[in-house]
């Protein structure tokens, strides 16, 4: 039993904040100071600095341009990235269709797009949901015909296709059997978005950002060498996919980062003539989230530490989800509440309120998207009380 | 990071576990201290609540002195090693005082001690021989260990005690009564034997079915020797051993949470209403879901907590400490509330094991700390404060 990190970590650790310190242009560090929202140029731009130094993709293996870490150094950088405050990287690329291409992909896939997600000059989004396959994905309707010609056809709608309005390529699950059982008869599916009859809509969200768009595809024709594995295969690769997605999911960091803030603008607050942070009640607020963020961060060491072992994901990651996702929202509530009044500026032009006023009520806002995205937090739990207790359907 | 058991941790979690199949729930119902005889109404009351010859067997499984240094005849394993134990004899509420004799009281016989007293006090505790119990708390104090009125007065080469001390744990049974009480230079902790003139003990039942002990004190003469450690020191000491209490309540109670977890989740598989099992149901699924989250995390504290409750660093004890002991108010109640709720009425029956853990919890819960004390803590350290 050992809750520390090695000096060899450690060491790690202090090399990979002060790259993140000197590395990150000022104007990035401007608005990490405030969790502003960041621009697509900005993010790419991040992403850039990350590529050049080798470190954009910490969880590739290395022949594909990974760094060749340890679970332990990825958590580690992972963790920093997220206390600095540094724009979080497109996940779509990396995250997703990347590790899926590296683990089923054929090389002529892995030479053509592998290389382009890492130096970011290709951007990606995600075609999944559609506006009646939510939860229920293996209903997706968009369908991507045969031609006879060595050509899909694909018609259909996404949407929350987050960035959708900034990718170069998206990928889909698209149904290419109507006769069979719903899981069984869709591919995944490669579309260029400037392929004719793809058009992306943005909307924006309730944070007021335009995060995601609606994807219409109208007769769009996609060459079948496009398709990621086997033809009628897309299911399997789609749930396999989620394992790539276990590694930091609690955000232990971002939250972190979130609590100090709070305390900084509470100490800076007064109530009755002494400062808010001082107040015993407020205190006891604090710590009753702080504590659940200390609890969450032991479990993280945990899924950690089997990682480190080679162990598959066990029970103790199948909660990282959930009890992060809540914890960020509640952040952003305590965030909001200390703030008071001074929390409620929307959009104001640069320099109307203080940059920390300008963001944190879109943060709020968009912040509710945690316990949605990846799969529901009512999703999680129902596979939960399926896959680990067993109980029956 | 290593959360893997070596080798001889893993032998001594299934000695401890093998060991609760001959102390099974059914034996702890024998022992309680208010129960109705079965069948009938009348109530029936074990005076003692454990068994010394089962202590005599703890003893000799190496438990009693575990985490002692091997001078003062303990193993000299870490406190992490015996919080393994305190997690499986909280499976099945294995009576026997090991947190209120071993860790409560023990562990302020350690902080507070001369390696002398740690001796005479310890030893022939770790052999199994005797039983002793921490008086710390007064009424109306809640936690405050600094908080005493009991006196202390100095008279030639001994010492005189008055006052009145309350929910000594395991105090009705213990051989002797360490009794924090102000002296001239501040709190002291003093050794009172059982039988001392002056010095009398109450039993008091408490809601788990154990009990504990109000200590009167008029006028009970201890010599100097009794004084444990230095005039004065106590509380640094008794705040070290109450950590270390919370702690194992901790990996108790996360014992517990496990066990009511899968109780649970086992009667949702076979109790049936509108002819499927009720654990097809989502409301239901989703409670047990929040059950096994807030399970996870208590594992997950009751490890920090007991790595870093014999910390040399105060405020990293008292950190980690306050953190676990924090989750256990919250997320152990959560589980034993949620387990009583999904039982439906077999759950609020004495019949039913369930109300028995969520009793212990509840009790868990209030000692050593409750959250808002543990919350006022952590919040009160240098830690808390932005950089």
């Amino acid at each position: 039993m050992d809750l520390s990190f090695t000096p060899e970590q450690e060491a790690f650790r202090k090399t990979v904040r002060e790259f993140i310190r000197d590395a990150m242009p000022s104007h990035i560090k401007a608005k990490a100071e405030v969790d502003g929202h960041f621009e697509m140029e900005e993010t790419m731009e991040w992403h850039k600095v990350l590529y050049r130094q080798g470190w954009v993709a910490p969880h590739w293996p290395k022949e594909h341009g990974g760094p060749g870490w340890d679970a332990a150094q990825r958590f580690i950088f992972g963790e920093e990235l997220e206390k600095s405050g540094a724009p979080i990287l497109s996940p779509f690329g990396l995250s997703m269709v990347g590790p899926l291409i590296i683990q089923f992909g054929n090389d002529a896939q892995k030479q053509r797009y592998l290389p382009k997600i890492l130096s970011g000059e290709e951007k990606w989004c995600q075609g999944y949901s559609e506006p009646d396959a939510g939860s229920d994905l293996a209903s997706i309707r968009t369908t991507a015909v045969d031609d006879g010609k060595g050509q899909f056809v694909v018609n259909g709608q996404k949407t929350w296709t987050t960035y959708g309005q900034y990718a170069d390529w998206i990928f889909c699950l698209v149904r290419t059997d109507q006769n069979v059982k719903k899981q069984a008869g869709i591919s995944f599916l490669l579309v260029d978005m400037k392929t004719p009859g793809v058009r992306a809509v943005p909307m924006l969200t309730t944070g007021h950002t335009p995060a995601f768009c609606d994807t219409w595809f109208e007769n769009a024709v996609v060459p079948q060498e496009n398709v990621v594995g086997p033809v009628n295969g897309g299911w399997g690769m789609a749930k396999a996919l989620l394992g790539h997605e276990r590694t930091l999911i609690g955000a232990v960091g971002h939250s972190t980062r979130a609590l100090i803030r709070v305390k900084r603008i509470a100490a800076k607050t007064t109530l009755n003539g002494k400062p808010l942070l001082e107040d015993a009640s407020f205190r006891a607020k604090i710590a009753r989230l702080e504590v659940k963020l200390e609890a969450l961060r032991v479990q993280n060491w945990r899924a950690l530490a089997g990682a480190q072992l080679g162990h598959a994901p066990g029970p103790e990651s199948s909660i990282l989800k959930i009890r992060g996702s809540e914890i960020q929202q509640q952040c952003f509530e305590l965030a909001m509440e200390v703030m008071g009044q001074n929390s409620l500026g929307w959009f104001n032009d640069e320099g109307v309120v203080s940059p920390l006023e300008q963001w944190v009520a879109s943060s709020f806002n968009y912040l509710r998207a945690t316990t949605i995205y990846g799969g529901s937090n009512e999703i999680q739990r129902n596979v939960i009380a399926k896959m680990i207790l067993g109980l029956p359907s | 990071m290593d959360f893997e058991l070596n080798a001889d941790q893993k032998l001594l979690k299934d000695s401890a576990a093998q060991f609760t199949k001959s102390s099974p729930v059914s034996r702890f119902r024998k022992l309680r201290s208010h129960a109705w005889a079965h069948g009938g109404h009348e109530v029936v009351s074990h005076p003692q609540g454990w068994e010394p010859a089962v202590w005599k067997q703890m003893a000799e499984l190496g438990w009693l002195g575990l985490f002692y240094p091997e001078d003062v005849g303990g193993l000299g394993l870490s406190f992490f090693d015996l919080s393994l134990v305190l997690e499986e004899l909280g499976k099945t509420l294995v009576p026997e005082p090991i947190l209120a004799s071993v860790v409560l009281a023990g562990g302020a016989v350690l902080k507070a001690g001369t390696l002398e007293q740690q001796k005479r006090f310890l030893q022939p505790m770790a052999d199994g021989k005797t039983s002793l119990a921490l008086a710390w708390a007064e009424k109306d104090g809640r936690y405050d260990a600094s908080r005493v009125s009991t006196t202390a007065k100095k008279e030639g080469g001994s010492w005189s005690l008055s006052g009145e001390k309350v929910w000594a744990l395991n105090g009705h049974a213990a051989d002797t009564i360490l009794v924090s009480a102000k002296t001239d230079a501040g709190v002291s902790l003093f050794a009172v034997p059982k039988g001392a003139a002056g010095l009398s003990l109450e039993s008091v039942k408490t809601m788990d079915g154990q009990r504990a002990a109000r200590v009167r004190l008029s006028n009970v003469v201890v010599g100097a020797e009794d004084l444990l450690g230095a005039e004065g020191g106590a509380v640094p000491a008794i705040e070290a051993a109450l950590d270390l209490a919370a702690a194992g309540a901790c990996a108790e109670g996360f014992g517990i949470a496990s066990t009511v977890l899968w109780m649970t989740v086992n009667y949702l598989q076979v109790r049936k209403q509108f002819n499927v099992p009720i654990g097809s149901f989502q409301a239901l699924q989703h409670r047990s879901v929040d059950m096994f989250v807030e399970t996870e995390l208590l594992k997950s504290t009751a490890i920090l907590g007991c790595v870093k409750a014999d910390s040399e660093d105060v405020n990293e004890r008292k950190r980690a400490v306050s953190v676990a002991k924090a989750q256990l108010a919250a997320g152990g109640k959560a589980v034993v509330q949620s387990a009583i709720q999904l039982h439906g009425g077999i759950g609020i029956t004495d019949e039913h094991d369930v109300g028995l853990y969520f009793k212990r919890m509840s009790v868990l819960n209030a000692l050593f700390g409750d959250e808002e004390f543990h919350l006022a803590r952590y919040a009160s350290l240098p830690s808390f404060e932005p950089a």
